[in-house]
Order: C-alpha cells, then sequence, then structure tokens
C-alpha cells in the first residue's frame, strides 16, 4: 500500500451527491459511468482536501448540491480517513457550515485547523481535459500551472507570489497615476517597491529554476518508456538567469535596475513589461523534434501526464511531507492501448495512490486486479467486488 | 433589528457596531451589557469616554497619545534620546512599552505607505520624523514596521529618505521567535532566519 492514502472518502451534499461513501482500503481507484454520472465530481472532492479551490478552480459556495428550483447550494462536505506511512489514520474533513456559504471549515481530528494543515495530510495533484489546451493557451495558463508544480515541492512559494503580485499592483497605481496627471511618481516610494519586486521575483525565479531542473532530471532519468520525452525550459529571462545559475543577490539587483528604467514605459502601457509575472513554460517533444504546441492533442496529452508522473515521483520522494495522491481525469481516452498499459505500470511502480475516470471499463482493463474498480451511475457508487 | 429598542438604545448599538471588531450583533451584545451593568459598567464607562475626549491629545513630537503633550515618554529625562523607534501605530508603542526592553523614544507615523489604498508619504508622519533625526540629537533610527509587503516597503523608503543624515537605521529582526520551535515556522520565516543568522 502506497505510504500516504485515502482510506475512505464520505460525501454530503456535494454536487451530483446526495451523500456517498467510497471505501478503499489505500488501493488505487478507477471510476467509470457514463457522461454526467459524477465521476469528476468525486476527483473533485478529494482535490478539495488540499489548500485552493480544488480541480474545477471555482468558488466553494457552487459546489454545493442544489435542487431545481434552489437559489444556493446547499451546505456541503467532503470527509476522508487518510493513512499516512506507519501511523494510525487521521479523520479530515471540509465544507461549509451554511449553504451558499464562500468560506469553508477544515477539519482535522474533530478540531477546526486553518485549511493550510489539511497539506500535512494529503496532496493531491491532478491532471484533466481542461489541462489539455494547456499548450494553446496564454501564458499565463502555463505559468499557473507551473507554479502549482512549484508550489507543491516548496510551498512559500505561494506567499513570494502574493507579495510580488501586491507590490506590482502598489507600483503599477504610482505609475499610472503619474502617466495619467502628468505629476511625477514619488522615485523614492517607486524605489522601495521596486526593492520589494526585486526581492520576491528573484525568489519567485530562483525556486522556478529549481523544480524545472529537477523535473527535467526526474524524466530523463526514467529512461526507457511510452510516453514522449519531453526537454522542459523557462522562457522569462529572469528564470532563465536562474538556470544559468545566476545567484539570488544578482538577480535581484538586475530585475530592481530593469524595473527602475522601465518606469516610463510601464506607466504608458498600463502594465509592467518585465518580471518574472511575464514568464513562460515550454515544452519541446524531444523524439518529434517539435514544440508541444505543434503536436497532435493525443501526443500533448501524453506530454503533460509524463510530466505529472515526474511530479508526483519527485514529490513521493520528499520525506517531510505526505506522498501526493494523483488524480486523473479521463486521461485513459486519450491513450492508445501501449500507452494505457504503461500508465498502469507506471502508477503501480510509483506505489502511490491513483483515482482515474473513464467513460468505459475496459480502459482500465490494465488496472484490474492492481485497483479497485467502481461503478458511477444513478445507483451512486457500486465497487466491483460487491457485485 | 431590535425594533421594540427605544431611539437611545438603537443608537447606543449603532455606534458600537463601528467599533473595530464589532458588527451589529456583537454591538447588541455589547450595549445589552452595558444595560445590565449600569452602575457598575455603563456609568463608568462613560466617565472614562468623557475624560479621555476631554483631556487625551496627540503628542506633537512622536506622535503617540497622552494627557500631555509633549506626552510622558517623550518628557521622560531618563530615556535615550538618542535612540528613535518608528512604529506604524500607536498600539506598536503600547506593545514596545509592555516589552519594557526599549528605553528609547518613539515616532509614530499614522499609518504605512499604501498606493491602492491613497495612502502616500505626505499623509504619514515621515517629513516630521526626517526633521526630529536632522536636527542631531539622534544617533540610531530602529524600524520596528511589519514584516508586510507595504510595512518593508515603507522600511525602505524611509531608510532612503533618512540616508542624506547619516544617522544609522536599522530594522528589527526577523526569523525564530523566543520559545519558538522550527519545526512550526513556516518556509518563509525560517528562510528569513537563515539569512539573518549571526554568529553564536
Amino acid at each position: 500500500m502506497a505510504s500516504a492514502a485515502l482510506l475512505s472518502l464520505t460525501l454530503a451534499d456535494f454536487r451530483s451527491y446526495e451523500r456517498a461513501r467510497l471505501e478503499t482500503g489505500g488501493r488505487s481507484v478507477y471510476l467509470f459511468g457514463a457522461n454526467g454520472a459524477g465521476k469528476t465530481n468525486l476527483l473533485e472532492a478529494i482535490s478539495l482536501l488540499s489548500p485552493g479551490k480544488g480541480l474545477r478552480g471555482v468558488s466553494l459556495a457552487e459546489v454545493g448540491r442544489r435542487l431545481p428550483g434552489e437559489a444556493v447550494g446547499r451546505a456541503w462536505a467532503v470527509a476522508a480517513e487518510v493513512q499516512s506511512g506507519e501511523d494510525a489514520p487521521v479523520r479530515i474533513g471540509t465544507g461549509v457550515e451554511q449553504g451558499g456559504a464562500a468560506r469553508r471549515t477544515v477539519r482535522l481530528e474533530g478540531e477546526t485547523v486553518p485549511p493550510g494543515r489539511l497539506a500535512d495530510h494529503v496532496r493531491p495533484i491532478w491532471l484533466t481535459p481542461a489541462q489539455d489546451r494547456l499548450f494553446l493557451e496564454a501564458a499565463s495558463e502555463r505559468r499557473r500551472f507551473f507554479d502549482r508544480l512549484v508550489f507543491a515541492g516548496e510551498p512559500a512559494h505561494a506567499a513570494n507570489a502574493n507579495g510580488y503580485d501586491k507590490a506590482q499592483r502598489e507600483r503599477m497605481r504610482l505609475l499610472v497615476d503619474a502617466a495619467e496627471t502628468g505629476a511625477p511618481a514619488d522615485a523614492a516610494w517607486l524605489t522601495a517597491l521596486e526593492a520589494r519586486l526585486a526581492e520576491f521575483g528573484a525568489l519567485l525565479a530562483q525556486a522556478r529554476a529549481r523544480t524545472l531542473l529537477a523535473l527535467q532530471a526526474e524524466i530523463d532519468g526514467r529512461g526507457d518508456r511510452p510516453f514522449p520525452l519531453a526537454r522542459l525550459g523557462l522562457t522569462g529571462e529572469w528564470e532563465r538567469m536562474a538556470l544559468e545559475g545566476a545567484p539570488f543577490a544578482e538577480i535581484e539587483l538586475k530585475l530592481a535596475q530593469a524595473l527602475a528604467s522601465a518606469r516610463a514605459r510601464d506607466g504608458a502601457a498600463g502594465r509592467a513589461l518585465t518580471g518574472p509575472h511575464r514568464g513562460d513554460l515550454a515544452i519541446f517533444h524531444v523524439e518529434k523534434d517539435r514544440p508541444a504546441a505543434e503536436c497532435s492533442t493525443g501526443e500533448q496529452k501524453a506530454l503533460i501526464l509524463n510530466l505529472v508522473l515526474a511530479q508526483a515521483a519527485r514529490l513521493s520522494r520528499a520525506e517531510s511531507a505526505p506522498n501526493p495522491v494523483i488524480l486523473l481525469d479521463e486521461v485513459a481516452a486519450h491513450l492508445d492501448l501501449t500507452r494505457r498499459a504503461a500508465l498502469a505500470d507506471e502508477l503501480t511502480a510509483l506505489k502511490l495512490q491513483a483515482f482515474l475516470t473513464g467513460t468505459d471499463e475496459s480502459l482500465f482493463d490494465h488496472l484490474k486486479g492492481r485497483a479497485l474498480g467502481v461503478r458511477v451511475g444513478d445507483a451512486g457508487l457500486t465497487t466491483l467486488e460487491d457485485e | 433589528m431590535a425594533a421594540s429598542a427605544g431611539p437611545e438604545i438603537e443608537r447606543l448599538i449603532a455606534l458600537l457596531s463601528k467599533l473595530p471588531g464589532l458588527g451589529p450583533r456583537s454591538g447588541r451584545r455589547a450595549a445589552l451589557a452595558l444595560l445590565k451593568k449600569r452602575d457598575t459598567l455603563l456609568a463608568p464607562l462613560a466617565t472614562a469616554m468623557a475624560e479621555a475626549q476631554a483631556k487625551v491629545r496627540t503628542c506633537g513630537t512622536c506622535g503617540s497619545l497622552d494627557v500631555t503633550d509633549p506626552c510622558a515618554v517623550c518628557a521622560d529625562g531618563s530615556r535615550d534620546g538618542r535612540l528613535l523607534c518608528v512604529v506604524e501605530e500607536v498600539g506598536s508603542v503600547w506593545a514596545m512599552e509592555r516589552g519594557g526592553s526599549f528605553k528609547g523614544r518613539y515616532h509614530v507615523l499614522g499609518g504605512l505607505l499604501s498606493a491602492l489604498d491613497g495612502i502616500g508619504p505626505e499623509a504619514l508622519r515621515i517629513g516630521e520624523l526626517v526633521g526630529r533625526v536632522a536636527d542631531g540629537s539622534v544617533a540610531e533610527v530602529i524600524l520596528a514596521l511589519p514584516a508586510t509587503v507595504d510595512g518593508q516597503t515603507t522600511a525602505h523608503y524611509i531608510a532612503d529618505r533618512l540616508a542624506k543624515t547619516n544617522v544609522p537605521v536599522t530594522m528589527l529582526a526577523r526569523g525564530v521567535p523566543v520559545g519558538g520551535d522550527l519545526d512550526w515556522l513556516d518556509d518563509g520565516t525560517i528562510a528569513q532566519a537563515l539569512r539573518a543568522r549571526r554568529p553564536a
């Protein structure tokens, strides 16, 4: 059994579920059923056992079950028993106490705790169809995707990103006001803000570079597999400096200088034109010798899947944190037979708990005997063993 | 809202609700508690508020609150006038005084720089600070500002404004709290503590 796994999952008034309970025994699970049966809802429930907005990224008021005619979602709850290593299982849960409430409560062994504490017990990482368009979308989507990979390994990344954004908003307010009124902005004030931006920005660039190198090493180190080999790159100039090994102080200094000389330009443009908030993730398909954006959708899916598996492998090696739980929504359908078999082998080899969804039971033939099959339908959740 | 309560009570509740940390519900609770203890709580509170209204003033030197101007700290000849501690609000002066380990004087800014909130240097008592430091009696300025983006931006700005005076400007250390266990610290604090390490 994986050393961090959900033993059971209970949903109450969550999305399509009035009540549902799934006993996994710590095994991986494949969920199959018709479109709209509620497979993804179950993955979303698991994703909410980590800080943040879950894999659909929605307001927490929206996930409560709603009957026709009801204006707001009901009070909902997701609870799980989690086994970490040799320790006794802990009970964690989250939900809102009033229908429509946007702020959730998190419970750990019956005590209310801050949401951040969830990260001590479950670390879900997911791949959803929404990410299929990753290579075609704006750089901001790829940056967000990559920053989540960074954050999973370095929690301070989120606080640094918030600090950076806050200082940038302050700086832009001063510059835009100056551009509109014609009165020069307070140079000392700008310098003070740019010092914050340079500090946070250098931390962001270095964290991204560290994560990129770790992921690349993970991908390269696992050699001959039926998944496409990805060559990862960060195209932002500050990330590139960090990748080339520039020390923190040098990135910080150069970024501060670049910001200081870009004031007039940024003020006129109404946005900051340099800094790690402009960075982008580039993925290159090595065998096909072309950027991911030019590959077929199936190849793109396999590239991202490979990246997510590399991330899972990387995180599972960090002893300080719980092992990841992998959520793969509608992934199997994109893979050919060879790759489906390889995915099953890989998940087994990683010794991590995974939850997969698909419309057809046959998509998971390779997982039979290695994972628990669950039919999702009008009758709720039916485990195959009980049939 | 309690429809049966008279306008006097309604007004009391409305005013109490405006206090920081209180809302309509807690305002009603507070009003009820006061009215239940009219002699032992309400009357003394009313007297205390009237006295505060009549006597408390802002110190013209440091910006703190006291019944005298200059305030007791600024007037206390036994305190070290060469050390000047810059804080955000009067609450920070009280926190420092509770600790009792600082024997210098204070300068209250009255807020922090925040472009989004429309608070610029002219809205803070930074000009007064520069004036105090420039007269030559201050040997060190200690910035005791919050470890937030606004706090650190303000600290950086003040250090810059004071650079011409050649008076050393220092900042409070950031890192492991006294009695703190490393296990409970967030990554950012540990990184700060590591950067600010000193010879043992």
